[in-house]
């Protein structure tokens, strides 16, 4: 995977800031509610974004929080979080939520038991 | 600490793609693209939002959570959604965008982003620690149609949804209804008391078309354990349907 170079100049910050790519392609494992940790601290000469990004992951942060956070499209923040994915800085917490296969599309009942739980403590 | 030198020179999230709607939110003030009602924290740190990210403060997961969940408050405009996430949310409720890109009719474009459209919808989340390891997002979302090409793609994978009514505005949920209905994402409806002249269950059923099966249930959204009951009552619902689902 290609690290972007400094693009500080561009008029266009969405298009600097992931190198012109618009979109991280479908395979991209980034849900909304991914969450995303940092594994190893910025180093100088990295991204601002990208340096933001490790700052704020420290500890267990959304994908949508991290979006939030920057002021950027959810699918620029994808393709971001791509780049440090590929070059390990960061690792990926990927929902469980994912439907059984086998059930027609309804969740896990162990897992809608912990949430109604939660809720309930509330 | 930060190093000012490479933050961005132009460090506002202006610079979306040719916007052509932003529901509810219409403010001109990209730089905090939330409707006004959601500023009810901290003070804003201003524009520069590489800046704000280290001075804000965020109230930050444990570090064993690994499970995020999903649910999404539909409803049409003004309906109290960002006042629902709000009441029940850990945090302030946050604004964000997901900005779809179509290529021109018919051309299956690479090369550039000349003839391409960009539709960006704007959506608030809040944020419920259930357990150590478990994180329920809340999202607010509009329901105009305009805007339901980009939800099976926002909100794939969600638990399931709140459809949000004014119950003097009963057509404005008509198509986010059809639409759950279509793609089997399973619903409740909650009617949000704004005061309008009191209706039946029967007669809501009836105009909204709601199966017998669909909770429907009443509502303030403004009032926390209000809002913490519509979700229980989702819960409830998911688990009901799940339960006849092994069965059968
Ligand atoms: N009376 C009453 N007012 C409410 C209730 N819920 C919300 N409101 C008010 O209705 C107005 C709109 O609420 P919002 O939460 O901003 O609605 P929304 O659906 O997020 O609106 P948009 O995002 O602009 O579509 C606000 O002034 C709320 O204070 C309720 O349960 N009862
Ligand atoms: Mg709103």
């Amino acid at each position: 995977m290609s690290a972007p170079g400094p693009r500080d100049e561009s008029p266009d910050r969405l298009y600097t800031v992931t190198g012109g790519r618009t979109r991280a392609g479908d395979d991209t494992p980034f849900d909304l509610v991914t969450l995303v940790v940092t594994e190893s601290e910025p180093v100088p000469g990295m991204q601002s974004e990208h340096r933001t990004i490790l700052r704020l992951c420290r500890r267990p942060t959304a994908v949508v929080e991290v979006a939030a956070e920057l002021g950027l499209p959810v699918s620029i923040v994808r393709i971001l979080l791509a780049d440090l994915l590929a070059t390990g800085r960061i690792s990926a917490r990927h929902p469980r939520t994912s439907r059984h296969p086998g059930t027609h599309g309804l969740p896990d009942p162990d897992l809608l038991e912990q949430v109604l739980v939660g809720l309930r403590n509330l | 600490m930060d190093s000012a030198t490479s933050d961005p020179a132009h460090g506002t999230p202006t610079a979306t793609p040719s916007v052509t709607g932003t529901p509810g939110t219409g403010t001109g003030a990209p730089a905090t693209a939330t409707d006004s009602g959601t500023h009810t924290g901290a003070p804003d740190a201003g524009p520069d939002t590489g800046a704000r990210t280290g001075r804000h403060a965020r109230t930050p997961l444990a570090g064993t959570a690994d499970n995020g969940l999903k649910i999404v408050v539909v409803g049409g405009f003004g309906v109290g959604k960002t006042t629902m996430v709000r009441s029940v949310s850990e945090i302030r409720p946050l604004n964000t965008e997901e900005t779809m890109t179509r290529a021109g009719e018919g051309v299956d474009d690479l090369t550039g982003v000349g003839t391409k459209t960009a539709t960006t919808v704007a959506f608030d989340f809040g944020r419920i620690t259930l357990d150590a390891r478990n994180v329920l997002y809340l999202f607010g979302a509009p329901g105009q149609e305009r805007f339901w090409f980009l939800w099976d793609r926002l909100f794939s994978g969600t638990l399931g949804a709140v459809v949000l009514v004014d119950t003097r505005r009963l057509a404005d949920s008509w198509y986010a209804i059809d639409r759950l209905e279509h793609h089997g994402t399973p619903f409740i409806v909650a009617c949000n008391d704004f005061g309008g002249p009191v209706h039946t269950e029967q007669e809501i059923r009836e105009a909204l078309d709601l199966p017998e099966h669909v909770p429907l249930v009443e509502c303030d959204a403004r009032d926390r354990s209000s809002s913490k009951y519509v979700l229980i009552t989702l819960l409830e619902h998911l688990q009901a349907q799940a339960l006849r689902e092994t069965r059968t």
